[in-house]
């Protein structure tokens, strides 16, 4: 069975499509990649998944149930958990702060286990503990964000551009990251620009193109197709 | 040295109430700016806190507690039909709406016949002590200081700084803020009552915009970074025009111009918060 299935979503902002129908899925374990180009809708298609954007039309199936137009808060508990862009991190708490925030819906049981974990695999995180989350370099902010999302014990996580902003040498160490995770049973849906990182790490892909999903494959097939060598590896 | 203090007790005890009923003022609309929300009704909540606790006392001889507390419920429930369409979108509705919230209260006030129209409320029995302000004013400190780390301050900080970020951690963003709004709306009706219930007299005039205003600037120029801010802004302004009264039909002038400087100079705020390094 299918972790996440989108079938045939639109999405619009007011008169505009963004989203005209898009359909994917996710199964569990997997990480899948989903690129494009700027607008092409990729953000938007995380924020619908994760209740932010209302679809107006299509089916959002989750393990089986349709969670579409369900609230935000109620698709966190369910297990998926988005890391936005922008790392959107709360610069005025402190980091051990900024990653309690991320077991928000949780009870408070087990949370110190959960960060003795993300301290774990980020070192520089407990480091930096009771320093200001503001004060944190990019990548360290990137690590801060995706700590906060493993805090709420996802089963899905949905990666909004995680390499924006960052060195090549710590775009690497990023995706190492989430390779890790995801071997560790987290499902990962990936949207980058950086589709040749994205392919690298991910089994399956999605191109997006001005709302339509235009191309789907393996990622090893996919980075050697034509048109996407073309488009998005600068071949 | 006893005589001179009595003496200036005498004289300015009101103004030491009126400190203590704006600081509670700036506490209100610090509790929406905690969120990143502006309400500009809470001079509104305030007349409506200050008629319903002044019309309990002289209509239905209630207990002074319990005129505060309808003070504080009405304007409490009036923010909660408010703010739940409101808040559901982010950005700057709810200034819109409780700016043409606040017109609205005023008017009514000075239409209906039981609020005196725009003669106003006379003869409200004296019964606020200063220990009243003083207990009030202890549980508001008290309740801001637990505010900061316990889950709902943290939520409205989050809902501040970015609230996509907040809905993803699965904060009910909506929800959250407009709790915010609704405690905002009761502690500037419970300031109201204690307000009405110490000089005597009540009018429409007194919660408009310009004092909406008012209340705005005690948190702006004390700062919005901690609820102390607000409280020192509030003060400050508040003691100010009596310190300057030795220069006549000038102290306004420099009243603006000691705002347009700490503006300027501190645009965080007189009290500035250090970033936790």
């Amino acid at each position: 069975m299918m972790l996440l299935e989108l079938k045939d979503v639109y999405v619009n902002y007011n008169h505009i499509q963004a989203l005209k129908g898009i359909s994917l899925n996710v199964a569990e374990g997997e990480i899948v990649a989903l690129i494009g180009a700027n607008g092409a809708g990729k953000s938007t298609t995380l924020n619908a998944i994760s209740g932010l954007l209302k679809t107006t039309g299509g089916n959002i199936i989750y393990e089986g149930s349709n969670i579409t137009g369900h609230s935000p808060q109620s698709i966190v508990r369910s297990g998926i958990i988005q890391v936005p862009e922008g790392r959107a991190i709360l610069t005025t708490l402190k980091v051990r702060e900024n990653l309690e925030m991320g077991a928000f819906t949780r009870k408070n049981d087990r949370i110190k286990d959960n960060l003795d974990a993300v301290f774990a695999r980020f070192p520089v995180l407990q480091k930096k503990a009771e320093l200001s989350a503001g004060n944190l370099s990019g990548g360290e902010q990137q690590m801060l964000a995706l700590g906060r999302a493993l805090m709420a014990k996802p089963r899905l996580l949905l990666m909004d551009e995680p390499s924006m902003g960052l060195s090549p040498i710590l775009v690497r160490e990023i995706f190492q990251i989430i390779t890790e995770i995801n071997k560790q049973g987290t499902s990962i849906l990936l949207v980058e620009q950086n589709a040749q990182m994205a392919l690298e790490v991910s089994r399956r892909g999605y191109v997006l193109e001005t709302g339509h999903i235009v191309l789907e494959d393996t990622s090893a097939n996919l980075l050697h197709n034509e048109k996407v060598i073309h488009a998005y590896l600068g071949g | 040295m006893t005589e001179f203090l009595m003496s200036f007790w005498q004289t300015y005890n009101t103004l030491f109430y009126t400190v203590l009923v704006h600081g509670m003022l700036a506490l209100s609309i610090y509790i929406t700016l905690a969120c990143g929300q502006l309400s500009l009704g809470n001079a509104a909540f305030m007349g409506i806190g200050a008629y319903t606790a002044a019309l309990f006392t002289l209509k239905l001889n209630a207990p002074f507690g319990l005129s505060l507390l309808a003070g504080g419920m009405l304007p409490a429930f009036v923010a909660l039909i408010i703010g739940v369409p409101t808040l559901r979108l982010s950005g700057v509705y709810l200034a819109m709406a409780t700016l043409g919230f606040g017109e609205v209260v005023r008017v009514v006030f000075l239409n209906m016949s039981i609020t005196g129209g725009s003669v106003g409320l006379n003869g409200v029995p004296p019964k606020t002590e200063l220990w009243h302000l003083l207990l009030v004013m202890g549980v508001l400190i008290y309740f801001f200081l637990k505010l900061k780390n316990s889950r709902f301050g943290r939520a409205l900080e989050a809902i501040r700084e970015d609230e996509v970020a907040a809905a993803v951690m699965g904060i009910k963003t909506t929800s959250f803020k407009v709790w915010a709004f609704v405690i905002g709306a009761f502690i500037a009706g419970v300031a109201g009552g204690l307000n009405a219930h110490f000089t005597f007299f009540l009018s429409p005039r007194e919660y408009g915009f310009d004092f909406a205003v008012d209340i705005l600037t005690f948190a702006i120029l004390g700062g919005t970074g901690t609820f102390w801010g607000p409280l020192v802004g509030s003060t400050i302004l508040t003691i100010l025009p009596e310190m300057l009264r030795f220069l006549g039909s000038y102290r306004l002038a420099l009243n603006g111009l000691i705002l347009v400087l700490v503006v300027v100079y501190l645009p965080n705020g007189i009290i500035t918060v250090k970033k936790k390094d």
